[in-house]
């Protein structure tokens, strides 16, 4: 009895240790159900849009609806978790199930167009004349464009009215590196806290650094530049002075946001998405670019989604998908759905529209001069690029490494991963 | 009842059947009798088969399957293009020499050592301080006791993120007492030197009830008259303990403790709620690693994500192994 007992451990035990490698295929096995497109004949089309807040009630759902009707199909629409598509998409891809229309973050694009799963616009016809050079250019690769930007939004500095008076800073003045950190000072000396910054050790940790690496004049070939350097030190002074909170290391940008709702912050690095929730804080806010170091309005990266249309075995089903994506992306429709999602439009139709609320007016300033993550013909090669330089930002910020030692790393591990 | 007493000596007797001890008396009486029997016993092996299927095919399906192509995946070298459209070229050991020269692999295997050994010890020896302490029967005893499963019945997403909240630097609870008690506060995540503590201490708060519970089941099936027995012959307390207690438990402590490991060793939620590995690599052990290679990134690198999953296993089984061992070569208890 003992030594069956005993056995039945070690299966038991065995078993256990198994399930420890399946956590990771798990998910190749769960998803294959989802979404599966049908024969062209059917006449139905899916989408997946990483926007699961919005159920079948929702504009955007209606809107998909609508434009299936004209385009004279039934539309399937399935809402992911933004970080959950990607590797949604590749397996359902893997699998020839792809979907019809794709909604995705655009730096995935070149990504998912790497991996053959995308087709560019010469295959599909989709039209991207009008969108801005500067939006466009996150799904470009090689000369070719993998779909068309819905919408975009990107960082800005929000501001809290009573903080700043208080401590007697006029936003106005704030126009450089310099005047940011005299502002800060007088802040903290008021007792506040200075800024609300997200540096958390992932892909949105280099989001929110960008626009003060790329406003040092340093550039994502050469993480350990001098001006790198720069950008990163301002930051660890940040922390190490307490202008910043130190949880910054461990904030998303919404847990960061919510340090800046509180009342205690003077300015927060943010994005267009909080526009809603900024009105709902019940204090005056502002809104200012975010400065270079040396004056001007530094370049902050694009964030929102492109549309994008995944191959098909059956191309017929493109001239369809093109329907859908113009629908999608025509001016009024761009401009409802923009307004929505709460982005910026990706044309100057759209953006002229906006620019009659003067809430959005520095978002359009910002977006204009925003720059995409994987632009510069980066590609693929951003998210090698993006790990070592979120990982440099937390050894320099944890005090870990200095800024230059842990650029320099950075730098390395870049490089190496070719 | 009758129905098994009828059919389980003939199918006994068909299996011995070899030895013909027991058929020629059948043979003599009724010689047709040999076709049923032969058929009673190709039925108790179909049934036999039957039986088995059902879990045999659940295991290939959702074991056997996924274990292959896990170590598929640590044996060739993906790209997204390759991962996508198939033809992946057989990289042999190659993910597996990646992993072992990253610059994380020393730091993440000292981690995942640090993080499941200082685990199991506390959670053990305070677990079974608990069970002990609970074994006594007082007043509310049962209250209490239910009460210390709470951490256990909270789903991690909650739990973490809760310790998250009083770890925090800045407005977190822990920080404030000890501000009130005129310590300087800690950076307990955001520092490099005690993001490994803080993980572990979560850990230890939520492994404590499923030692607790083990242990204290254990407990109840040591006889009362043992004790009764060593009271008359004058032991004290301690060696209660020692002499009955620990070594009685010792088969419920084996088991407890290899189940422990191996929830330890695959712990990823808290650290990865709480840290995210980080700052840098100070919280990372081998589950965090091996997600963030396959899914932390924009660009996935599943085939060093599968290798580093894979070693993950070998160490399991290593420990499952040492416990087959430990167990075979102690007495019978």
């Amino acid at each position: 009895m003992k030594t069956v007992l005993s056995r039945r451990r070690l299966a038991a035990a065995g078993l256990a240790a198994v399930t420890l490698a399946t956590t990771a295929t798990a998910c190749s096995s769960s998803s294959s159900g989802t979404g599966s497109t049908g024969s062209a004949a059917s006449g139905t089309y899916t989408i997946w849009d990483p926007y699961p807040q919005y159920d079948n009630s929702s504009a955007w759902v209606q809107l998909l609806t609508k434009c299936g009707t004209s385009a004279g199909v039934t539309v399937k629409r399935t809402g992911f978790d933004t970080t959950d598509l990607t590797s949604k998409v590749l397996l359902a891809a893997q699998q020839g199930k792809a979907p019809d229309v794709l909604i995705v973050d655009n730096p995935v694009v070149s990504t998912l167009a790497e991996a053959g799963v995308l087709t560019d616009t010469s295959a599909t016809k989709v039209d991207t004349s009008a969108i801005e050079p500067n939006l466009l250019a996150a799904g470009q690769l090689n000369g070719k464009t993998y779909g068309t930007p819905i919408g975009a939004n990107t960082l800005a500095l929000y501001y809290n009215k009573n903080v700043l008076q208080a401590a007697g800073v006029d936003p106005a003045s704030v126009k450089d590196w310099a005047s940011l950190n005299t502002a800060l000072a007088k802040i903290k000396a008021a007792g506040k806290k200075g800024i609300s910054i997200s540096a958390i050790g992932t892909e949105e940790g280099s989001f929110q650094f960008l626009p003060w690496f790329w406003g040092s004049g340093a550039n994502l070939t050469n993480l350990s530049s001098p001006q790198a350097v720069d950008a990163l030190t301002l930051w660890t002074t940040w922390i190490k002075d307490g202008y910043a909170p130190n949880a910054a290391l461990q904030d998303t940008q919404t847990t960061s946001w919510q340090e800046f709702a509180t009342g205690q912050v003077g300015f927060a690095e943010n994005g267009t998405w909080q526009l809603s929730n900024a009105k709902k804080a019940g204090f005056p806010y502002g809104i200012i670019p975010i400065p270079a170091k040396n004056g001007g309005t530094a370049p902050a990266p694009t964030g929102g989604e492109f549309v994008t249309v995944p191959v098909q075995g059956d191309t017929a089903r493109y001239a369809t998908s093109e329907k859908l994506v113009a629908c999608l992306s025509s001016a009024d429709n761009a401009y409802t759905t923009d307004t929505a999602l709460g982005y910026i439009g990706a044309t100057q139709a759209v953006q002229q529209k906006q620019s009659t609320d003067s809430d959005l007016v520095p978002w359009i300033q910002a977006v204009q001069a925003a720059k995409g993550r994987t632009s510069d013909n980066l590609g693929t090669k951003y998210p090698k690029i993006s790990q070592p330089l979120w990982t440099a930002v937390q050894a320099a910020l944890s005090g870990s490494a200095s800024p230059s030692g842990a650029l320099q790393t950075a730098q390395n591990s870049a490089a190496s991963a070719k | 009842m009758n129905d098994t007493t009828q059919t389980a000596p003939s199918s006994v007797r068909g299996r011995g059947g070899a030895r013909g001890t027991s058929a020629p008396p059948a043979a003599r009486t009724a010689r047709p009798g040999r076709g049923p029997r032969r058929h009673s016993i190709r039925t108790s092996q179909w049934a036999a088969w039957g039986f088995l299927t059902p879990v045999t095919a659940y295991l290939a399906v959702f074991y056997a399957y996924p274990m292959y192509k896990n170590l598929d995946l640590s044996l060739r070298d993906y790209t997204v293009m390759s991962f996508v459209h198939g033809g992946a070229p057989f990289a042999g050991l190659g993910n597996y020499t990646t992993v072992i020269h990253d610059p994380t692999f020393a730091p993440a295997l000292a981690h995942t050592l640090i993080f499941t050994g200082a685990s199991l010890f506390f959670q053990y020896t305070l677990g079974l301080g608990l069970a002990l302490f609970f074994h006594q029967h007082f007043r509310l005893s049962a209250t209490l006791r239910a009460l210390f499963l709470v951490p256990w019945l909270l789903p991690l997403i909650v739990s973490a993120s809760t310790w998250s909240w009083m770890l925090n630097s800045d407005s977190g609870v822990v920080n404030y007492a000890l501000h009130l008690a005129g310590i300087t506060p800690v950076d307990w995540l955001t520092s490099p030197h005690w993001s490994l503590i803080s993980v572990i201490l979560a850990n230890i708060w939520i492994g404590i009830p499923f030692n607790l519970v083990l242990l204290y089941s254990g407990l109840q099936s040591i006889p009362a008259g043992l004790y009764e027995a060593a009271a008359l012959d004058g032991a004290g307390a301690w060696q209660r303990f020692s002499r009955i207690t620990f070594p009685l438990l010792r088969p419920v402590s084996a088991i407890t403790l290899l189940l422990g490991l191996i929830y330890t060793l695959k712990v990823f939620d808290i650290i990865w709620i709480m840290t995210r590995g980080g700052p840098v690599d100070s919280s990372t052990t081998f589950a965090t690693w091996s997600y963030r290679l396959g899914f932390g990134n924009l660009l996935p690198a599943f085939g060093p994500g599968a290798a580093v999953g894979n070693l993950l296993v070998i160490i399991a089984l290593l420990f499952g192994l040492i416990y087959i061992r430990t167990q075979r070569t102690t007495p019978a208890a």
